[in-house]
């Protein structure tokens, strides 16, 4: 579904990704892991084109993104939720789940996906007129993955989705993260939280230095004996 | 204490206040969404009575035509203005962006002085005078007044309910996720300067029914706009909504206990304290 190839990309002089290729199959949930710095959130920023690519393509189902300007990626069914949420705080729940489903073809199906988004999640139906910045964290990332959700998307982008909650709040995000995957979305999820993330996801890339170490399935990770050491603190 | 004179004094003020609170919608909006302020917002004002006082008496133009063609054109200049003026200068430090707008306004002064002289234009029309009880109100006041009044309501209605308008209402609280939402920043920015010309060019409408045109009218409205959005909070628009009415109040009933210009003295002062009180506005977040 989502092939990137030998992907370049950085801000100013510092180059934050080398040489990155990738791959999403459709009804798989891949996660990006790897250390504070290491290029994930510019991975799927660049994925998104909020950030252009120095040098490589990145095709999303047959689609090469270089040719579509940034406003359009979400169009051909990518949605990325961002990291630290990015709610507009100033808008309700409802107003920030309108904005996601801003483009034409999403409008049509606005009252339907509102309602599958609620069905999904009942916190935001109560919390609906609510302004989303007055939520708490893991309220935000309900309201964040809902808002990805109405777009229609075939293929969700997370960015660290556990970031800056509680351990508590970030069970709760994580069992997110499994609903979403239940509904058959496809999912690439970028995370610190190594341990975690390993057991909803199928495969897992190991990002350090802006360049791939290790790939394979997320069971053969976990086993691994670098993963152990790193990351797991075994 | 019953004063008639007083009670329509204080009418006065709020019909004025409507017509202020339209001026500084635009302003405001502008300013919320972009984050740049148009000094030279009422010289766009200017440019909407110019064109109404010129195809209506110049030729002959149906006058609800000539108006609907100057909101148009104001609404053009808006975009132009973003387009060729604030673009190139849209992150650079905001003393730049003042100075740039800034020099808009006396470049447009100027070009009206060449255009259409210095003289006082009016559309000559006659309006009638309303009584009630033993009070008299001017029917364009209350014309003007009833027409803000919508056109506040139907920004209002556009901001909030529409896909477009909670676009606008997003882009200033986070701008770089936009294309995220499928929206196009730069889209959302031309939108709403042609937004903020349109209410320029509204208000030209209503003022012109009231007042003569000539080239440096903005000074008559631009400073007193852009303090009420200062008053109110800039690019609040609420605050600016009120903070209009407050101002009006005073220019009225002080004008009514001394002179009309006692009325803008006591406004100006008024702001000057409040600056010292309140430098981030009355209804600040």
């Amino acid at each position: 579904m989502l092939e990137v190839r030998g992907v370049s990309a950085g801000y100013g002089g510092f180059r934050a990704l080398s040489d990155v290729s990738l791959e999403v199959r459709a009804g798989e949930a891949v996660a990006v892991i790897g250390p504070n710095g290491a290029g994930k959130t510019t991975l799927l920023r660049v994925i998104s084109k909020l950030i252009p690519a120095s040098a490589g393509e990145i095709v999303m189902t047959g689609v090469k993104l270089a040719d579509v300007p940034p406003e359009k990626v979400v169009e051909l069914g990518i949605a990325h939720v961002p990291e630290n949420r990015r709610l507009f705080p100033r808008l309700t729940v409802e107003e920030n789940l309108r904005m996601g489903a801003f483009v034409p073809a999403a409008r049509a199906r606005f009252r339907e996906r509102l309602e599958f988004v609620y069905a999904l999640f009942p916190r935001l139906r109560e919390r609906r007129d609510q302004l989303a910045g007055t939520m708490s964290g893991g309220e935000q990332q309900m309201c964040a993955i809902g808002r990805a959700l109405m777009s229609g998307p075939r293929l969700l982008l997370m960015d660290e989705p556990s970031a800056g909650l509680a351990p508590v709040i970030v069970q709760q995000v994580f069992e997110l993260v499994r609903r979403i995957r239940a509904e058959g979305y496809t999912v690439l999820i970028v995370e610190q939280n190594v341990q975690q993330v390993l057991r909803v996801v199928d495969r897992a890339y190991l990002l350090e230095v802006g360049g791939i170490r290790l790939a394979g399935s997320a069971a053969e990770l976990l086993a691994s004996d670098a993963i152990r050491r790193s990351y797991l603190g075994l | 204490m019953f004063d008639i004179f007083l009670i329509e004094a204080v009418i006065n003020g709020v019909l004025l206040g409507g017509v202020l609170a339209l001026l500084a919608l635009g302003l405001n909006l502008v300013f919320g969404v972009i984050d740049v302020v148009w000094i030279c917002y009422a010289e766009l004002v200017m440019i909407g009575m110019y064109a109404i006082w010129w195809l209506f008496v110049h030729y002959g133009v149906p006058l609800p035509v000539a108006i609907g063609a100057a909101v148009a054109l104001v609404a053009l200049a808006g975009v132009a203005l973003h387009v060729l003026v604030i673009q190139p200068v849209l992150g650079t430090p905001p003393i730049n962006q003042l100075l740039v707008t800034g020099g808009v306004l006396f470049f447009l002064q100027a070009a009206a002085t060449l255009a259409f002289g210095i003289e006082f234009r009016n559309l000559g029309l006659r309006m009638p005078i309303v009584e009630v009880g033993e009070m008299f109100f001017s029917f364009a006041r209350i014309l003007a007044f009833a027409t803000a009044l919508a056109g506040v309501a139907a920004l209002w209605l556009f901001l909030t309910r529409t896909y477009l308008g909670t676009a606008i209402r997003a882009i200033s609280q986070d701008r770089e996720i936009m294309p995220l939402m499928g929206v196009n920043p730069r889209r959302i920015y031309l939108v709403t300067s042609a937004i903020g010309g349109g209410m320029a060019g509204i208000a030209a409408a209503l003022l012109a029914l009231q007042y003569d045109v000539h080239p440096a009218i903005g000074l008559s409205f631009g400073p007193i706009t852009f303090m009420i959005c200062v008053l109110g909070g800039l690019g609040n628009m609420a605050g600016g909504f009120v903070a209009a009415f407050v101002f009006a109040q005073f220019i009225s009933v002080g004008g009514f206990y001394a002179q009309v210009e006692w009325g803008y003295v006591i406004a100006f002062a008024f702001f000057i304290v409040m600056m010292f009180v309140r430098p981030q506005g009355l209804f600040s977040r």
